[in-house]
Formats: structure tokens, sequence, C-alpha cells
């Protein structure tokens, strides 16, 4: 089979084109990376590492961690402040609304109760309303409610999902079978114990890739935290890292170092849960 | 088959917390938005009914045309490059005996992890006139290209659709992939035998077998396309670059309702971005419906 020379000479091209297309896609990962870690006389020195003669031909002292000390140490960005506020925005919308919407994909796809149609249509309407329509009310609601700058103005309307409730509703619909939720309930299992003990751990993969996307969107969420949020202590990274740049507007290594500390968590995040991302985040796509 | 008995509220305590914070900040500000968008406000304590005039304004508001061409153009660039390349990588990528998927898979798809405003950041480096990666990289093999190339002044709706083709390629293509890999061998196989080649195989097969998620990723990129915002704003220095080459809708809602203070101009600004996008869902619909 493999002797056929036009089938290896097609298979090298492939390989040479989807090697060049990856290249592509993680040179600016690397550029990032050594980017973070030069100093800043030897910053303009090569692309990536200081080119020198130093062991593998890299100027090994052109190499220093100074960036990411005077990241943490700058009195005036607390950017140690903005990873733990991140850290805690991000978790605490992902658990919530992902709880909400699991709870809310349940009623809507197990029970039939009176407003179960109205508020299935609701959901999927509201699945087209584009979200910067809302910036504005949203805002003015939030000042009048005098939840400006507060974690509470931030989290609370980012926790009803209806993307999530409609993702959780087909999930359930699919594979939660009735006669198990019936079969609990003649046992004499309470209705929050058969929710938490027998509906979810059936949905696992669709709570696992939820979470993801919920944590992900709130670790990138730019505008809203922007708007809110008002005192520099409270924000998170990807507002402060927009005045991390009119601080050292040419100090590119602390920038750099700055920006890989905001995107590093959630890569190392996805490596860990890829596999059950992807398939979770395409099932919807493919199979509805 | 109904099932047994539950007491009477256990829908309603499960659906609870998900309807509450819907109905105050989702339908709330949703009603909200259409009474905004017939006043003139400074800032959210303040504001004038003024009728239809921020609509009449916008027909005329050069800027807001502006805009709105800018995202066409960034549009169609997306759906023109960034389509194409997606579907073709995930051509690549299914091929039965390219070993390593997973490995391709998962680095191409990375960068959309990467939060919009940190892309900026790092683009806007990249794209420096002076200092930037790659200009100096053009420099060291395009023997006299220039000392300083203008990117982000002269040439910015290309930077931006070379930044969120570096951001959404592989993302696609992760959707394209697993409609391909969803398309029945056999079929393939069959028509192989029959004497239809690659192409013909492609075309006839593989289109229609994925066409109902090729037209849910088209819809999706295009309306991703016309909520351009955090990518052009940081990738600019928080700004709409020179003469406005890269101002976008949501950019020019969020400087008129939050920098300028008139929530209620950036309400119609953002009906009028609505009604867009609910015509090219529904366009979007009509013509899957046809084929």
């Amino acid at each position: 089979m493999g002797k056929n020379p036009a089938f290896n000479l097609g298979m090298l091209a492939l390989y040479a084109l989807l090697g060049f297309f990856a290249l592509l896609t993680l040179i600016p990962f690397v550029y990032l990376l050594c980017a973070a870690l030069k100093t800043q006389e030897a910053f303009f020195s090569s692309h990536f590492l200081p080119t020198g003669d130093g062991f593998a031909g890299i100027a090994w002292s052109g190499l220093t961690l100074g960036n990411f000390a005077k990241l943490f140490t700058d009195p005036n960005i607390r950017f140690g402040r903005s990873l733990l506020n991140s850290v805690f925005f991000a978790s605490i919308t992902a658990t919530l609304s992902t709880v909400f919407a699991a709870m809310g994909g349940y009623a809507l796809a197990k029970f039939e109760f009176r407003l179960n149609k109205l508020i299935t249509t609701l959901v999927v309407l509201c699945l087209v309303v584009p979200p910067s329509l809302l910036i504005a009310p949203a805002f003015k609601l939030i000042y009048h409610l005098g939840m400006l700058d507060s974690y509470t103005g931030l989290v609370l309307p980012a926790l009803a999902p209806a993307y999530g409730v409609f993702l959780f509703r087909q999930a359930m619909l699919r594979s939660v079978p009735m006669e198990l939720i019936d079969a609990a309930r003649m046992d004499g299992c309470g209705e929050i114990g058969i929710f938490f003990n027998i509906v979810a751990p059936l949905i696992r993969p669709m709570i696992g890739t939820f979470m993801m996307i919920s944590f992900l969107q709130a670790w990138n969420n730019f505008i809203s935290p922007q708007i809110i949020l008002q005192s520099p202590e409270k924000f998170p990274l990807a507002v402060s890292i927009a005045q991390l740049k009119d601080i050292y507007s040419t100090d590119y290594g602390v920038i750099m170092a700055g920006t890989l500390v905001a995107i590093a968590p959630v890569l190392c995040l996805f490596l860990l849960l890829q596999k059950e991302f992807i398939s979770g985040l395409t099932s919807g796509a493919v199979k509805g | 088959m109904r099932s047994t008995a539950h007491p009477w509220w256990v829908p309603y305590f499960f659906v609870s917390p998900f309807a509450l914070i819907f109905l105050v900040f989702i339908s709330y500000p949703l009603v909200e938005s259409v009474l905004l968008s017939f006043e003139q406000t400074y800032g959210p304590k303040t504001s004038v009914f003024i009728g239809m005039d921020n609509f009449r304004f916008l027909l005329k508001d050069e800027r807001f045309w502006t805009a709105v061409k800018n995202n066409c153009v960034f549009a169609l660039a997306s759906l023109g490059l960034q389509l194409t390349l997606s579907l073709g990588l995930a051509v690549l990528l299914n091929h039965p005996k390219v070993k390593a998927k997973a490995f391709f898979r998962l680095i191409l798809y990375a960068p959309s992890l990467v939060g919009t405003v940190f892309v900026g950041v790092l683009f806007n480096l990249i794209f420096h006139a002076h200092d930037g990666l790659l200009n100096s990289f053009l420099r060291s093999i395009i023997p006299g290209f220039p000392q300083d190339f203008p990117w982000l002044q002269n040439y910015v709706m290309t930077a931006i659709v070379l930044s969120s083709l570096w951001l959404y390629v592989g993302y696609n293509m992760v959707f394209f992939l697993a409609a391909l890999q969803n398309v029945e061998q056999e079929l393939n196989e069959a028509a192989a035998i029959d004497g239809a080649n690659a192409w013909q195989r492609f075309v006839h097969i593989t289109i229609p077998a994925i066409a109902p998620i090729a037209g849910f990723v088209v819809l999706m990129s295009l309306i991703g396309s016309f909520q351009l915002f955090e990518l052009p704003f940081i990738l600019l220095g928080r700004s709409s670059g020179p003469e406005d080459r890269g101002l976008t809708l949501v950019m020019y809602l969020y400087e008129n309702g939050f920098q300028v203070g008139d929530l209620g101009y950036a309400s119609a600004i953002g009906w009028v971005l609505s009604i867009i996008l609910i015509i090219l869902a529904v366009a979007q619909r009509l013509m899957v419906r046809e084929d």
C-alpha cells in the first residue's frame, strides 16, 4: 500500500499544509512567551529568543523574570489583585450559571406545567437578542439598583444564560429517561435529591462543557466590567490589561508578561479538559 | 406515559432562579431599550423624550454609516476567507490517513480560547509599524521592505481581518470537522467505485451532508461579525483608528452610551443592529429552506 509514490507525495503535501497552518497558529503564542521573558535591552535583538554566544546560540543574559516581578509589585496596576478578581468572577459566574441553567433545563424538559411553553419560547427568542442591545438599558438598571461598581451588579445579570437553559433542556430530553425519575420517586427520593443524585450524573459531559464555556466567557469579558466597575482594585484582567498598556506603553516585556498571565490559566484548563469540551461544544450543533 | 405525582411547585422551584434573573436583567432591559431609543439621556440619571429624532439623526450620521460599512466589509472578509480556510483545514484533517488529528485540532483551536482583549493587546504589538514581529519578518524576507509599515494606521481592516483569522479559523474548523465525521463513508466509497472523482464526491456528497451545520456556522460568523468590538477597539489602542477606519457598530454604540453618556442614542444604534441581525438570520433560514 505505502509503496505508491503518488500517495506518499499527496500525504506529504497534506502534512506540509497542516504543519504550515499549525505553525502560523503557534507563532503568536511563541512570540508572546519569548517577549514576556526578554529584558528591555534584548527585546529587539531578535524575533523570538535573543541570539548570542550562550548555550544553544541563545543570549541567556537577555532573559529575565523581571517583567513578571514588575507586573506583580507595581502598586499602580495591582495585577495580582486583578488575577484574583478574574478567578473569583469567572468561578462564581461559571458555577452559578451552570447550576441555574441545568435546573431551568430540567424543569422545561422533564415537567409539564402551565408556563412551560411560554418559558421555552422566551428562551429560544432570547437566543437571537444581541447582547449589545442590552448594554445601555442594563447599565441604567444597575445604576438605579445601586449596584454600580459592585460584583453583584457584574455577576447577577450573567446568571440567566438562555443559551445554557436551551442546551440543558436538549441534553435532558435526549439522555435522562423519565422511568429513572419515576423509579426514584417511588423509592421515596426527594425532588432535589433526584436532581442532584440522579439527573446531574447523567448529563455530566454537558455540565463540564457549559461550565467551561461560562468560565471562558466571564474570564474574557471586557465590556461588562469596563462599564459596571469603577474602582481599579475591582478590575478583572481583561480591563486592567488595557491599563497596563497605558502605563507601560513601550515596555513591551511587561505588557506581554501580563498577557501571558491572563491567557495561560484558560489554556491550561482547556488542555486538561479538551476532549470532553470539544465534543460537548459540537454535539449541540451536529445533533440539534 | 405520564410521570408519577410530584408536588405542583417542583418545576417552578427549578425554573425560578433563571426565570427571576431573566425577568429583571433581560426582559426589563429589553423593554427599557425600546423606551430609551426615543430618548436623549445625559448619563443614567436624566433623560428627555425626543420621539424618532435618534433614528432620524442616525440616518444622516456619517460615522454610523462608516461603522455599517466597516462591519459589512469585515463580515464579507470573514465569510470568504475565514470559512474557506476553516472548511479547507477540516477537509485536510478529516483525511482518513492523517495521524495526530487531535494534536492538530488542539493547536488550531487554541487561539479561540484567548479573549479578544488579549488578542488585541498581542496583535497590537505584532502589527506595530516599527517594532512589530510582522514587519521585522517582512523586512527580513523582502528586500527593500519599508522600515515602517503602518498596519494600524493605513491598513486597519486588513490587520483586523488577519487577527480575526488567527482567532476564529480553528474554532469554525472544529464544527466543520464534526460535521465531516458524520458523513457516511459507505456513500463516498460507493461513489468512488462508480467513478466519481474527489471533487465530484466533495460537491455532491460531502457538501449536502454538511449543509445544515455549515448553515449554522455561517449564521454564527455573520452574527459575530456584526458584534465585533473588543478586537479592533484594543488593537487600535482603545480608539476607532485614524479616520474611523476600524469603527464598528458596537464600538459606536459604546462610545455614544458610555463616553458621551447618551444611552438613548446607544439604544437606537442597538436596535438598528438587532434589525440587521434579524434580517440576516431570516435570510439565512430562507436560503437553507430553498436548497
